[in-house]
C-alpha cells in the first residue's frame, strides 16, 4: 500500500514518548501522590518511545526490503 | 477534571496525526475499490488488528470495564466464548467465500447467493443500523465528556457556558470523523483503528498496572471480591447461582453460538476489514490475527472495571456530635463507582426495590482520574476519544460501502462510471455523518427511541447467521428460503421477546408485552434466548422453504458454496502460515485462558 501505516505509529509514539518522559523528569514531582509515588509519565514514556523506535525500524526494514524486491523487476 | 497544557498537546498532536493520515492518502483515492475496500492491499496484521478494533470502540472499552465491576471476570465469556470461536470459524469456513465470490460487501455476497430480494433485505437494516450505532458512540461520548467536565476550562476561556460542551463535542468529533473518511475512504478508517488499538493498548496497560499493584496483584483482588467475581464458571450450572443470571447451556448456544457467530461472521463492519486484505490467505489470516489480542483484552477492559469495586470507597471526615468521623463521601456507591443520579432529579436513583442504583459506566473513567496525572491522564483520554471516534468511523465506512454498492447502485442508479460511484461514496459519508449527528441528538432526546431501536436491531441481527450458514454450506438452500427464514426469524425473536419477561422487569420495553408466559432470571438470559430462537426458526424455516421452491443452478453456486468450491490449497506453506494450524492454536489458547480462570 502507498503508505506504510507502521511510519505514522512510530512517530506518533516516539513523540508522545519523549513529550511524557520529558515531563516525568522535568516537571512537578508532586503530582505522582496519586499513581502510588511512581513517576508513571516518565515510565510510560519510555516504554511509548521504544514502542515507537521499534515500529520505525520495522518500518524502515520493510520499505528496503520492497525495494531490493521491486528491482529486479525493473530491470526485466 | 485537572487537565494541563500537556494533556492537550498529546490530544491535539492524535487529532493532527489523525487528519494527516486521510490527507496523505487522499492522493491514492482513484477508483472505488481504493475508497471502500483499501484497494484490496493491506497486509494481514494491519486488517487483523482494525478487523479486532472496529468492534472496539469506547461503548465497548466503557462497557466492558462497566460489566467488569458489575458482573466481575464472568463478562470474559463475551470474548472467549463470544467472540474467540466465531473469529476462529468465519476465518477457516467462511472467508474463502467472502473473499473469494469478490463480493465488496456481505449484503452483496448475499446477492450473488441468493436474490436480489434478500440483499436489499439486509443492505437496507444494515444501513440503517451503521447510523444510529454511529450516533450512539457520538451521543456516548459527547455524554462523557460533559460528565467529566472536560472542556469546561476551555469553553469557559472562551466565554462559552458549559452547557455548550455536549453540541461542541459532537461536532467536533462529527468533523474529525467526516475529515478522514472524506479523504482516505476505508483505508483512514483502518489505519485509525490501528492506532486506536495502540493508543488504548498503550494508556490502560500503565492503569491495570497501578490498580493491581494497588489492590496487591490478581491474588489480593480474589481476597476483596467475591469469589463469583473472580472465577468465570463458578454457578454456572444455574442461572440464579451466578452474577451474569444465566446458565452455561444459554450462555454457549446463546451468546457462544448464535450472537456471536451473528455478530462476528455476517456483520459487514468487521467483515469489510478482512475483505480489505491483500489476497484470500490474508484475508483468512485477519481474524485469526485479530482473535490473539482479542483474547487478552479482559485483562486491559474488564480488569480495571473489577479493580474500581475493590478500591476503598471515597471518605471524608464529618464532625457527629462533636466527634469526627469518617463515611463515605456524598454520592459514593461501592470502591471508585459512584451512585447513579438521576438526571431530572438531580438525586441518586432507585431500581425498583427503593435501593441505589451503582452507575457502573464510570467505572473506567474514575479509574482513569483516580490514578493518572496530568500526563498520562492525557493519553488515557486520547485513547477513549480515539476508540469513540474510530466506532463512528468504522460505521461510517460500512455505511457508505453498503450504500453505494447496495443500494445505490443496484436500485437507484445502475451502470455508472467507477468515478461516479467514488464521488458518491464520499457523498455518502458526508450524509452518514450528518445522520449519525441526528441520530445522536435523538438518542439525547428520546433515551426509550434509541432502546427500542437497539430492541429492533436484535431481532433483525438475531436470525442472520442461520441464513448465512445455510447459504454457505447447504447447495439447495434457496434466495425465498432465506428470504422468507429471516423474516420468520426476526419474527420469532419479536415474539419471544413479547412473550417473556426477565425477573424483576417491568412488562414493556424489557418484554412481555403481548402477555407474559416465561419469566428469565436476567435480561441476558433472555437475549440469549430470544437469539436461539430466532435462530432455530430461520435455519428450519429456510431448509422447509428451500424444499418446495426450485434449486439453483449448481454451476452459478461455484465459489459461492462449501461443496462446489475448490479448497484454497496450503500445501506450499509452512505449517505456522497456514490457517488452519493458527485456528487451532487460537483455540486452544482460549481454552487454557478459560480453565485457569475457570
Amino acid at each position: 500500500m502507498s503508505l506504510d501505516i507502521r511510519y505514522p505509529i512510530g512517530w506518533m509514539f516516539s513523540l508522545f514518548g519523549v513529550i511524557l518522559a520529558a515531563f516525568g523528569l522535568f516537571g512537578d514531582q508532586r503530582i505522582y501522590a496519586r499513581s502510588l509515588g511512581i513517576n508513571i509519565n516518565f515510565e510510560a514514556g519510555v516504554g511509548l518511545l521504544v514502542f515507537g523506535i521499534l515500529m520505525l525500524a520495522l518500518a524502515w526494514r520493510g520499505s528496503v526490503k520492497a525495494k531490493a524486491a521491486a528491482k529486479p523487476e525493473a530491470k526485466a | 477534571m485537572n487537565l494541563t497544557a500537556i494533556d492537550w498537546v498529546i490530544m491535539f498532536l492524535y487529532f493532527v496525526f489523525v487528519l494527516g493520515i486521510g490527507v496523505f492518502l487522499k492522493r491514492f483515492m482513484k477508483t472505488s475499490t481504493d475508497f471502500f475496500l483499501a484497494g484490496r492491499s493491506l497486509p494481514a496484521w494491519v486488517c487483523g488488528i482494525a478487523f479486532m478494533a472496529a468492534n472496539l470502540g469506547a461503548v465497548e472499552v466503557i462497557g466492558m470495564g462497566a460489566s467488569g465491576a458489575k458482573y466481575g471476570i464472568a463478562t470474559s465469556h463475551f470474548y472467549w466464548i463470544g467472540a474467540i470461536p466465531a473469529m476462529v470459524f468465519i476465518g477457516l469456513f467462511m472467508m474463502p467465500f467472502y473473499y473469494g465470490s469478490r463480493a465488496r460487501s456481505v449484503p452483496e455476497f448475499l446477492r450473488l447467493r441468493f436474490d436480489e430480494k434478500t440483499r436489499a433485505l439486509n443492505a437496507i437494516s444494515f444501513a440503517v443500523m451503521t447510523i444510529f450505532s454511529s450516533g450512539i458512540s457520538m451521543y456516548a461520548m459527547a455524554k462523557l465528556i460533559q460528565v467529566l467536565h472536560i472542556l469546561d476550562v476551555p469553553l469557559a476561556k472562551m466565554g462559552l457556558p458549559a452547557s455548550w460542551s455536549f453540541h461542541v463535542s459532537i461536532f467536533i468529533s462529527a468533523l474529525i470523523v467526516l475529515g478522514y473518511v472524506f479523504l482516505g475512504g476505508l483505508t483512514s478508517a483502518i489505519y485509525n483503528e490501528v492506532l486506536q488499538f495502540f493508543l488504548i493498548v498503550a494508556g490502560f496497560l500503565p492503569l491495570v498496572f497501578l490498580g493491581l499493584k494497588n489492590v496487591g496483584g490478581w491474588s489480593g483482588l480474589k481476597t476483596q471480591l467475591p469469589s463469583a467475581f473472580t472465577h468465570s464458571w463458578q454457578g454456572m450450572t444455574n442461572a440464579n447461582n451466578n452474577p451474569l443470571g444465566v446458565e452455561w447451556f444459554g450462555l454457549v448456544m446463546g451468546l457462544g453460538f448464535t450472537l456471536s457467530f451473528g455478530y462476528w461472521c455476517t456483520n459487514f463492519l468487521v467483515v469489510q476489514r478482512a475483505m480489505a486484505a491483500g489476497s484470500m490467505l490474508d484475508a483468512r489470516r485477519t481474524p485469526l490475527i485479530a482473535a490473539v489480542p482479542k483474547m487478552f483484552f479482559p485483562a486491559l477492559v474488564i480488569l480495571p472495571g473489577m479493580i474500581a469495586l475493590a478500591l476503598p470507597t471515597p471518605q471524608q471526615a464529618v464532625t457527629v456530635n462533636g466527634v469526627v468521623q469518617m463515611q463515605a463521601a456524598p454520592n459514593a456507591g461501592k470502591g471508585l463507582i459512584p451512585l447513579k443520579i438521576d438526571v431530572a432529579t438531580g438525586k441518586p436513583a432507585v431500581d425498583r426495590e427503593g435501593k441505589p442504583v451503582l452507575d457502573y459506566d464510570l467505572a473506567i473513567p474514575n479509574m482513569l482520574l483516580h490514578y493518572f496525572p496530568t500526563g498520562i491522564l492525557g493519553l488515557g483520554l486520547t485513547a477513549l476519544l480515539a476508540s469513540f471516534m474510530s466506532g463512528m468511523a468504522g460505521n461510517v465506512t460500512a455505511f457508505n460501502t453498503v450504500w453505494t454498492y447496495d443500494i445505490y447502485q443496484s436500485h437507484i442508479y445502475k451502470g455508472a462510471s467507477d468515478k461516479h460511484y467514488l464521488h458518491m461514496g464520499q457523498f455518502a459519508t458526508i450524509f452518514g455523518v450528518l445522520f449519525s449527528i441526528g441520530a445522536a441528538y435523538t438518542a439525547a432526546r428520546f433515551n426509550n427511541l434509541m432502546d427500542f431501536l437497539q430492541l429492533v436491531f436484535a431481532f433483525v441481527n438475531a436470525p442472520l447467521f442461520a441464513t448465512f450458514l445455510l447459504g454457505m454450506f447447504w447447495k439447495r438452500a434457496t434466495g425465498h428460503g432465506a428470504f422468507t427464514g429471516l423474516l420468520c426469524g426476526t419474527t420469532a425473536a419479536a415474539l419471544h421477546h413479547g412473550l417473556s419477561l426477565p425477573h424483576g422487569d417491568l412488562v414493556g420495553i424489557k418484554g412481555g408485552w403481548i402477555t407474559v408466559v416465561h419469566n428469565y432470571p436476567s435480561e441476558m438470559a433472555q437475549n440469549f434466548w430470544t437469539a436461539i430462537w430466532a435462530f432455530v426458526v430461520c435455519f428450519v424455516v429456510t431448509i422447509g422453504i428451500s424444499l418446495i421452491t426450485k434449486p439453483r443452478d449448481e454451476k452459478e453456486l461455484v465459489g459461492l458454496v462449501y461443496s462446489l468450491t475448490e479448497k484454497p490449497s496450503e500445501e506450499h506453506l509452512s505449517w505456522y502460515q497456514r490457517p488452519a494450524y493458527l485456528g487451532g492454536v487460537v483455540l486452544v489458547m482460549a481454552l487454557v485462558l478459560n480453565i485457569i480462570f475457570r
